[in-house]
């Protein structure tokens, strides 16, 4: 069966991969390109845990085809911190303690992010709002709100140099 | 700086941050891997018949199919009752169960054989509900009794009587990373797995019985789970010995990792209870008596469900002191995947009849349901025996309960809420304030042990090895914490390393909320066995004889990465300096320690004995909104409260409380289990199986800590956190059943558990006099379609 020749920045890399037609895009990140940081946790876009950034859209890696991404720009966990220098959300986490076996992390971490950058002062129930999408089934959620706004407070005071406005 | 005490973040923290962390379906392939699945049957119970996969196998991208034939050692496995397959002989008992296992090269082949599979299978009759097995007489192991007193007398003698039935649902665990196994050839036909479990141990004996091969010849690793939560205590079996059926098969590496809808699908859950209860009563509340009959849906398989029984069983008391007392226990055989462990382990179950029984005691009296769960509260010296004889001591039940009383505002709230309802045509609240006393140490004996290794580095690093495994919980953390100061070195010197059944032999299973406490303590003792040698060799260079300050290794301190003698602490010298030299001195730098709790024993035959090392307490207060026209619960407020003791790590500590909590509130309220009358269950994934989620979170959310000065024994005094957060939920489901009994003061509503916006709707139209299906008439499951006169029935899937 033939192959489909996928071209896409992958957190700032030039990325080519080959991929089936009907390869969901989740698939194609980890057994293709080699990024396992997005979680299969349902497979239905029912949990989150495979959340990315797709053109700036915050979406389910496995409800998205794979040659979707040709051409495109895909954020992903592994792009979040800036070589040693841990984004500010994910140091909150680490702070707060808002993770324990860590699956559904990556994917809190990536719709945190696309929420901080459209509403840089989220208050709690749109932080809840914007995170309803995710499910965990270990820490019951009030360590990651806590995260979310400790950090949303520290990029209001200190914003990322390079992200957008 | 002491490391115990800290909030120091979990061990894999950046590693989960940054998505560095690895889990088994993220180790990246080796060559020439394949892909395993297995193909399972459609039916509940059903006779094999010759079924031919030669098609399969020729099928592009397969590399083999194997069924039970194809077995090197034998098919029979059970930790407690080895009375499970991996791979049916002739005959299927659950919807879900591998008939054959498949390898391809890829997911399409692997997605294509399932489809094509024809199975020629013979319906038998199903049997789906505890009803339904008591009255086939399908029991697993016998009916177990813990007694006390005597309740026929208490119940002749009672001032008033109270019987009913009780029932809950079963919950599946949902850990977020499903089942998984990854196994590697090795040389000379030894096999390496990895394996998401709770149990390295268990999955290499039982891979090693598959195979016919010894226990040494086989190595189980588990560097992380994605969350265990007891649904990878034993089950992580089948997918381990699948993969190594291919490897054994073919020579090369295999991978299984099920999707979300196959686990739920084909694994155990928590199980479900149907409780026949009676309780005998004084007029002020005093509970004189009670009989309960306790009946769990155990599925096909024994798994672990005579211990959860047994567990349940003892958790039939919960905090009260029960003078005269009969808890019978019998698990029913049904046709649904085998029920296994799930945090609490029948805990919960055994605790929500007793606080049923004791909110229904306080609606028939007319009184509040706190004043009577204060009333039969276990005391201090008196009152204060359980059932099965053991004596809850150290315990500050009482205290607990006073404090949370008043933080909460529990008496002003209770009266505003009761005022409230009586005027509101569209809501009804509801407030409880109950307690959770939780039993710790394995019921069985042998299981409490643990082992460690600790290997010490010239350069004065250290890495630790238990048996334990690591699922989120924080187990790595605390073993780190607690290595660190034993050796008076920084956390940061300290790394714990992938659990093994190479480093660690014969470990148990990281279950009953005893990972800490068993490998904790295996760690001191091997870090304590160093430190002597240590302290020897450091007395002997650290001494100064001349000026009358002769060896003495019991002088020596460890702190701060330093090692001094009391007499000249100005002399110390660094830790790693001070290994180094140990080395060249030919001073062994590692030892294996191991550990036992002391003083636990339980006789089953009798009922009687010590089962528990000590008890973690604590109490909860939720209050609830319920919309009259709709059933819709909402959670507005919980206050929780625990004694755990010296919180070895108070970060890990509270997320373990908060996420227990939270994870209990979804089997009490929205989690609910449904079966097809096939016993297919329908609400095997997320979309239709509601866990928890952030909008399920009350707006008022108060956690606390009460310290007890009384407790003093276990690893660095710190208690047990894993399973008893779980059971405060049951605040919640009171707290429904409060606000439903004030529809109709002295009616006991029927509400089952979980409390779905249904069911409380059910209730709701049931108390308010109209006409409603009740819950007898629409069961969770519908009676099996062929439990008369089975037809013989072919069946194509
Ligand atoms: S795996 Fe994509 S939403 Fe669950
Ligand atoms: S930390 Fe385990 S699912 Fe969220």
């Amino acid at each position: 069966m033939n192959r489909t020749h996928v071209t896409c920045m992958i957190n700032d890399d030039e990325t080519e991969f080959l991929c089936d037609n009907d390869e969901s895009l989740l698939d194609a990140l980890r057994d293709e390109v080699g990024l396992t940081g997005a979680k299969e946790g349902c497979g239905t876009g029912d949990c989150g845990a495979c959340s990315i950034i797709l053109n700036g859209q915050l979406i389910c890696a496995c409800l998205a085809f794979a040659p979707e991404a040709n051409g495109g720009t895909i954020e992903t966990v592994e792009g979040m911190a800036d070589g040693d220098r841990l984004h500010p959300l994910q140091t909150s986490f680490l702070e707060e303690a808002s993770l324990q076996c860590g699956v559904c992390t990556p994917g809190f971490l990536m719709a945190a992010k696309a929420l901080l950058e459209n509403n840089p002062d989220p208050t709690e129930t749109e932080v809840r709002y914007a995170i309803a999408g995710n499910l965990c089934r270990c820490t019951g959620y009030d360590k990651i709100v806590r995260a979310v706004l400790g950090a949303a407070a520290q990029m209001r005071k200190n914003p990322i140099e390079g992200a957008r406005p | 700086m002491k490391a115990v005490g800290q909030n120091i973040p979990h061990d894999s923290a950046v590693g989960h941050v940054t998505g560095e962390a690895l889990y088994v379906d993220d180790l990246p392939p080796t060559q020439g891997e394949v892909l395993v699945d297995a193909i399972a049957s459609p039916i509940a119970h059903g006779k094999l018949l010759g079924n031919n996969f030669d098609e399969l196998r020729e099928l592009p991208g397969i590399v083999g199919l194997y069924t039970v034939s194809d077995l090197p050692g034998h098919n029979r496995f059970g930790v407690i009752i080895p009375d499970e397959c991996f791979l049916p002989e002739d005959v299927v008992e659950y919807v879900g169960q591998p008939i054959a296992v498949v390898a391809a090269e890829n997911r399409r082949a692997l997605r294509k054989a399932k489809q094509l599979a024809k199975l020629e299978i013979e319906e038998l009759p199903p049997v789906f509900t505890i009803e339904e097995a008591i009255a086939a007489r399908q029991f697993i192991g016998p009916t177990r009794t813990i007694q006390c007193g005597d309740f026929e007398a208490a119940w002749n003698e009672a001032e008033h009587r109270l019987e009913g039935v009780f029932h809950c649902n079963g919950q599946e665990q949902f850990y977020l990373e499903s089942q998984a196994a990854l196994v590697w050839p090795n040389e000379e036909g030894q096999i390496l797995i990895h394996s998401s479990t709770q149990n390295p141990t268990e999955i290499q004996q039982v891979v090693a019985e598959a195979l016919g091969l010894n226990f040494h010849d086989v190595i189980s690793v588990c560097k992380r789970m994605g969350g265990g939560f007891g649904g990878k205590e034993t089950q992580a079996a089948i997918p381990a010995v699948m993969a190594a059926l291919v490897v054994r098969h073919t020579g090369r590496s295999a991978r299984v990792a099920y999707t979300k809808d196959d686990d739920m699908r084909s694994t155990g859950k928590r199980h479900p209870f149907k409780i026949f209860y009676k309780a005998a009563f004084t007029a002020e509340g005093r509970i004189t008596g009670v009989e309960f009959d306790l009946y769990s849906n155990g599925g096909a398989a024994a798994d672990l469900s005579t211990s959860i029984m047994e567990r349940a069983l003892l958790h039939s008391d919960n905090a009260y002191h029960l003078p005269n007392a009969c808890f019978r226990g019998t698990v029913c055989k049904t046709n649904l995947p085998p029920n296994t462990a799930f945090r609490g382990f029948g805990g919960p179950q055994g605790m929500a009849n007793i606080e049923n029984v004791v909110q229904e005691i306080a609606i028939t009296l007319g009184r509040d349901a706190y004043e009577i769960r204060r009333l039969n509260c276990y005391d201090h010296g008196l009152r204060n025996t359980t059932p099965y004889g053991q004596v809850v001591q150290h315990h500050i039940l009482p205290e607990i309960l006073d404090r949370l009383e008043e933080t909460s505002n529990y008496q002003e709230r209770l009266q505003e809420i009761e005022t409230f309802n009586r005027t509101s045509a569209t809501e009804l609240r509801g407030l409880a304030l109950t307690p959770v006393k939780f039993g710790i140490s394995f019921t069985t004996r042998f299981l409490n042990q643990g082992n460690a290794l600790v290997n010490l580095y010239k350069d004065g690093t250290v890495q630790v090895s238990t048996g334990g495994t690591e699922m989120g919980q924080g187990l790595n953390t605390k073993i780190r914490q607690v290595v660190a100061d034993e050796l008076g070195i920084g956390y940061e010197q300290v790394r714990v390393m992938i659990t093994s059944t190479e480093k660690n032999n014969n470990a148990s299973p990281t279950a009953a909320s005893a990972g800490t406490d068993l490998n904790g303590m295996a760690a001191a003792n091997a870090c304590r066995a160093i430190r002597e040698r240590l302290a020897e060799f450091a007395a002997q260079h650290l001494s100064d004889a001349e000026n009358g300050c002769a060896a003495e290794s019991s002088c020596i301190h460890f702190g701060d990465g330093r090692v001094w003698d009391e007499r000249r602490p100005n002399a110390s010298i660094a830790f790693a300096e001070l290994v180094k030299l140990a080395y060249l001195e030919r001073i062994s730098l590692g030892e294996r320690g191991f550990y036992r709790t002391p003083g636990v024993d339980f006789n089953r035959d009798t009922g009687q004995g010590h089962p528990f090392f000590y008890y973690t307490t604590g109490a909860a207060v939720s209050e609830v909104r319920l919309d009259r026209f709709t059933g819709h619960l909402t959670l507005e407020r919980a206050d929780l409260l625990m004694d755990i003791g010296e919180s070895i790590n108070p970060g890990i500590d509270l997320g373990q409380t908060i996420g227990g909590f939270i994870q209990g509130v979804g089997w009490v309220t929205n989690e609910e289990l449904r079966y097809s009358n096939k016993g297919d269950l329908l609400s095997y994934s997320p979309t239709t199986y509601k866990i928890p989620n952030i909008q399920d979170i009350p707006d008022t959310f108060r956690v606390d800590y009460l310290q007890n000065p009384n407790h003093q024994v276990n690893v660095r005094r710190s208690k047990a956190i894993g399973e008893p957060p779980l059971m405060l939920c049951l605040s919640v489901w009171m707290a429904v059943k409060h606000a439903l009994s004030c529809v109709k003061p002295g009616a006991i509503p029927k509400l089952r558990l979980p409390a779905t916006g249904e069911k409380i709707l059910r209730c709701l139209t049931e108390l308010d006099g109209s006409t409603s299906r009740t819950e007898e008439e629409i069961p969770l499951i519908a009676p099996s379609p062929l439990t008369t006169e089975p037809e013989p029935k072919r069946a194509a899937a």
